[in-house]
């Protein structure tokens, strides 16, 4: 099964919503907070989302910070598509549709952000672009959720909501930007 | 599609919509080849074999970047030097190919149709890079993505090419690749270097280039040939450079904001006059940048193919291949 970011051809039951739409707010809300107070404000901060819903999101979280803080953040969007571990083993090349980090990285500090946190796959993928794209001074990871069942050793600095998960479940987080309405929810994989 | 395709062989087999993923894929590309670090892990693990049994200087430096870039390992051959001058037969160099465990070939070959005969006797993905007077897809498809990236559009767009188009396989990539995509092509130049049977292209050919020219959005000039013409298809150079060379004043006639392309290596002053060719309206330097970006793009699509058995059917060779000039619809008249 293919671990990333893969188009999914299994069938998905959505279970529940575990966390809606004001939740949601709440939670980017607290983690814009948090990036403030880790950075002791906002200053060389850049915002880099990992395509699809990490963008939005990343765009949410820069709004808010100049909403506390008054300061215009640079966002950018990773495609890490191409810097995939799996390229060789699934199906078809996926699309890619293409990275865009507006300003120069060099001596600044990036937060990566993106929807789920799962294997560390797709999140080593993007340190391995982002090193290519300059040399920031640090990089720190936001995510809405962590499922857990890492595979390599990558941890989150922001987290949304943890959320226990079986291997056989999907967290699925919908941003209205790119689903038409906001909240997290759990679904199974059908046999 | 061509995530489905194990080769590329010419645009005439590729539907629009593949021409289209080609082009968008190349567009994440060209932003790669701007990073600090232009290359992406992608083919890493993947061996790529470039044959070239002609010359060719950019366009196998192109491809090699264009691998290189992506992380793939790289093997050059050439015919000077190899077992071809030796007399092995191009099935023999391939099956060695293949015993080396080269997953993707990419051949320039005299003969229109080799690309074609690899392609249904190997089980790597085969990629045209010019094959005698049928097709050089990938320089189709990076003047398609300039003129796309230039002009915003491709459809309605008027192109004019202007040279020998009978013995070109650039412009024959061309005319498929941009009438697929819904530009209007007018061709011009001698009229021993005209294709016959253009209906079956879709395409004008005018009287005279300045016909060509008249309010043309892009202006592809084809390089004469000197090493392709055996028998003499014009008077002279200087002759040739009077009634066909583009010039300044002849471009006046063009779209004010008219772009002017050049496949390489240009015979300055012939085909194309020095202050054309390094005028404001050229985008010819652009244009190798370009084609490291397109190659890069179809190198990572035919990469992605895992299923080596419906390949044979697919890729019929290019009719009448057997003819030693290519395909006879489009002989010179003469």
């Amino acid at each position: 099964m293919p671990t990333q970011k893969s188009v999914s051809h299994e069938r998905v039951r959505e279970k529940a919503e575990i966390v809606d739409g004001e939740g949601l707010r709440r939670a980017i809300t607290r983690i814009a907070h948090e990036i403030i107070e880790r950075n002791d404000g906002a200053k060389d901060l850049v915002l880099v989302g990992i395509r699809t819903r990490g963008v939005p999101i990343a765009e949410r979280l820069a709004q808010k910070i100049r909403e506390f803080e008054g300061i215009e953040l640079p966002v950018g969007a990773l495609d890490i598509t191409l810097y995939r571990d799996d390229l060789q083993k699934i199906a078809h090349q996926p699309v890619v549709s293409g990275t865009d980090v507006p300003t120069s990285i060099d001596d600044k500090i990036v937060v990566l952000v993106d929807d789920v946190l799962y294997t560390g796959r797709t999140v080593r993928a993007a340190l391995d672009e982002l090193i290519d794209l300059g040399r920031p001074k640090a990089i720190q990871l936001a995510v809405i959720v962590d499922r857990g069942h890492r595979e390599i050793p990558i941890r989150a600095d922001f987290v949304g909501k943890n959320v226990p998960t079986s291997k056989r479940e999907v967290i699925m987080v919908h941003v209205s930007e790119v689903d038409e309405l906001d909240g997290v929810s759990i679904g199974e994989i059908l046999p | 599609m061509i995530g489905t395709r194990k080769d590329l062989l010419g645009l005439e087999d590729l539907a629009p919509e593949e021409i289209v993923s080609i082009l968008d894929t190349a567009r994440t590309f060209r932003e790669v080849l701007d990073r600090p670090i232009p290359k992406v892990p992608s083919l890493r693990g993947l061996t790529a074999a470039n044959l070239f049994f002609e010359a060719s200087t950019r366009t196998r430096l192109s491809f090699e970047l264009a691998e290189k870039r992506l992380s793939a390992d790289t093997v050059n051959f050439q015919t000077s030097g190899s077992s071809v001058s030796k007399g092995e037969s191009l099935k023999d160099t391939a099956r060695n190919i293949e015993a080396m465990g080269i997953h993707l070939v990419v051949i320039r070959h005299q003969s229109s149709g080799a690309p074609h005969y690899l392609a249904r006797n190997l089980d790597a993905g085969v990629i045209n890079a010019g094959d005698g007077t049928h097709e050089h897809p990938t320089q189709g498809l990076l003047d398609i993505f300039t003129i796309r990236e230039r002009r915003g559009k491709v459809a309605g767009l008027r192109v004019a090419i202007i040279g020998d188009i009978a013995h070109s396989r650039v412009a024959r990539s061309n005319i498929w690749g941009l009438t697929k995509l819904g530009a209007s092509v007018t061709i011009a130049g001698p009229s021993t270097m005209m294709p016959m049977e253009v209906e079956r292209f879709g395409i004008k050919v005018a009287k005279s280039v300045e016909e060509a020219i008249e309010g043309a959005d892009v202006v592809n000039i084809l390089r004469i040939q000197l090493e392709r013409q055996r028998s003499t298809l014009y008077s002279s150079l200087r002759e040739y450079a009077r009634v066909y060379g583009i010039t300044s004043a002849r471009l006046k006639g063009a779209k004010p904001d008219v772009t002017v392309m050049h496949p390489g290596p240009m015979n300055r002053g012939v085909e194309i006059a020095q202050d054309v060719a390094d005028g404001e309206h050229s985008v010819i330097l652009e244009q190798v940048t370009n084609g490291v970006a397109v190659r890069m793009a179809v190198l990572y699509l035919l990469a992605g193919h895992k299923a080596p058995d419906e390949s044979a059917a697919e890729h019929p060779m290019p009719k009448e291949t057997k003819k030693a000039h290519g395909e006879p619809s489009l002989h010179p008249r003469r």
